[in-house]
């Protein structure tokens, strides 16, 4: 599903984000990115939503290298991500609803259709019911899960999620990482970036850990050994 | 994507900025007063050459000359004069006005009907009217009927009609040009307003128009409702204009009746026709896209999202 093969990236203010990182994540895993801030998980998932290109190296993503689509095709190919973001960027001015159609809304689904998968959606992460509040009228974790909601209305085959536990308690955080597996459950591959160890640990899945832009661990269930290392 | 679901689409966008328009009703007025301006301008000017020009329709066109008699020729000789007028054959048609007659005209038109009523005599001479023929209406022929009557020893002043008419068509050809410059001019002004107001609005919705991007919203999609407000602000502009311009013809119509009245026609205000709206309606529309289409391209390019 994901390939990064010796990717390199350089921001415009000199920083070296990543340096000849390699990886690859298949179709249906989930994979837990962790490391310091800075090490390199959000650029990464920028990386991965093509909101930034390599400087060097190749990011294939669904078959497709991310460095040689157009300008014009961003749009269609970013439709097949689900992005989950630690502050969730919902339109504060819209309701709930609004937010949660918007990536049907962009790809000209019929209003019916639209209304179905909007029900079903806030269902899966527990909202039915409050389609028509506004965001800041409903708490954190809440908050969080109408993002979530908005990532998988479209049923993309890849969820990715940077920090997305990152505002909540730890009792929200479970709750929300086993939302993910569900998804995962169902066949959708997952990515996300947290440094939260303890969820980590809980949930026992592939961990890749990121040192100063580099692969520093790869593995599978070898979790404690990797964190007591860092 | 189906031709209704497209339609939907286009037709939410447009509700969309509809209610945003709404929503903000003194920043919507002020836009749409100063796009109505600009529009109702050019808009004016246009009434007013076609206007002036269907005031003096009749005569646009005519190139009569005007044979003054002298005071003391009587109407005996003036209906002779005519007569042989009548024979040459670039004349096609020859009016003998009588002094009294013009009198009597001038005094049911002018105005002047009771200091006329005072005069002891009758102070005009007979004039014709020459009507050359259609095919010697070149100024060469004109020049060489003039010098036939001013040969005339009992002709006074021969008035070629056509100068002033030709001064006229100058002055309105001055005119129209004026209204073109003017069009031009504020076209590009309300390009530049509905731009700025734009410009302004894709700042206020930044945040929407990233998370827009980062969940697969193409350019076009992002662009559309902002597209419509400026056709809406163009279309706003212009249903005004054309409201202030009715309500300047309501009320010019009144005194210029008074004034044309006075100078002994008929004539009344022309209220903008069927395709002068059309024009202004159309101009609105097009100037809103196309002012938006270039703020939206110049402006949405530099959103991308940043997570």
């Amino acid at each position: 599903m994901i390939v990064f093969d010796r990717v390199s990236k350089r921001y415009a203010n000199g920083r070296e984000a990543l340096s000849s990182v390699s990886f690859e994540v298949h179709t249906g895993e989930m994979v837990f990115l962790t490391g310091r801030s800075g090490a390199g998980k959000s650029t990464v998932l920028k990386l991965i939503g093509l909101l930034e290109r390599p400087t060097r190296g190749a990011v294939i993503v669904n078959g497709r290298n991310t460095q040689t689509l157009k300008a014009r095709h961003i749009a269609a190919y970013r439709r097949h991500i689900g992005v989950v973001f630690q502050d969730h960027k919902l339109l504060a001015d819209r309701p709930v609803y609004d937010n949660v159609a918007l990536p049907l809304a962009v790809a000209a689904t019929p209003l019916k259709e639209i209304d179905k998968r909007v029900h079903a959606a806030l269902d899966q992460v527990g909202l039915l019911g409050k389609e028509r509040c506004l965001p800041l009228e409903l708490s954190v974790g809440e908050q969080q899960r109408v993002g979530i909601a908005r990532a998988v209305i479209s049923k993309p085959p890849l969820l990715i999620a940077d920090e997305p536990t990152g505002n909540l308690d730890p009792d929200l955080s479970l709750e929300v990482m086993r939302l993910f597996r569900r998804f995962q459950d169902v066949g959708v591959t997952v990515v996300i970036a947290t440094h939260d160890h303890h969820i980590v640990r809980e949930f026992g899945q592939r961990v890749i850990v990121l040192e100063n832009g580099q692969v520093h661990g790869d593995a599978q269930d070898s979790l404690p050994s990797l964190v007591a290392t860092r | 994507m189906s031709l209704t679901v497209a339609g939907g689409r286009h037709l939410q966008a447009l509700f969309g900025s509809l209610g945003r328009l709404v929503r903000n009703p003194l920043a919507t007025l002020l836009t749409l007063v100063v796009i109505a301006l600009a529009l109702a301008l050019p808009t004016a000017l246009r009434l007013l050459v076609s206007n002036a020009q269907s005031a003096t329709g009749n005569f646009v066109n005519a190139v009569d000359l005007s044979v003054y008699l002298k005071t003391d020729v009587p109407l005996a000789k003036a209906q002779q004069l005519a007569q042989a007028a009548q024979q040459r054959p670039d004349v096609a048609s020859v009016t003998l006005i009588s002094a009294d007659k013009g009198l009597e005209d001038f005094r049911a038109y002018s105005g002047f009907g009771d200091a006329l009523a005072a005069l002891k005599e009758n102070p005009l001479p007979h004039v014709l009217h020459v009507r050359p023929r259609a095919q010697d209406t070149s100024p060469a022929s004109l020049e060489l009927l003039r010098h036939y009557f001013t040969a005339w020893p009992e002709v006074e002043l021969v008035q070629v009609d056509s100068e002033w008419v030709m001064r006229f068509n100058a002055i309105l050809e001055v005119m129209r040009r004026l209204l073109l410059i003017a069009a031009a001019v504020l076209g590009v002004g309300v390009l530049a307003v509905i731009g700025n107001t734009i410009r302004l609005e894709i700042q206020g919705r930044r945040a929407e128009i990233e998370v827009t991007k980062l969940v697969g919203g193409s350019n076009a999609f992002v662009r559309r409702p902002f597209l419509y407000t400026g056709v809406l602000y163009g279309l706003g502009g212009a249903l005004l204009a054309w409201g202030i311009i009715a309500i300047a013809v309501a009320l010019l119509s009144e005194p210029v009746a008074t004034l044309a009245r006075l100078y002994g026609s008929r004539y009344l205000v022309r209220g903008p026709t069927a395709s002068d709206i059309g024009t202004l309606l159309g101009a609105g529309v097009a100037l809103g896209w196309i002012g938006a289409w270039i703020s939206a391209a110049r402006h949405l390019k530099g959103i991308e999202p940043r997570a």
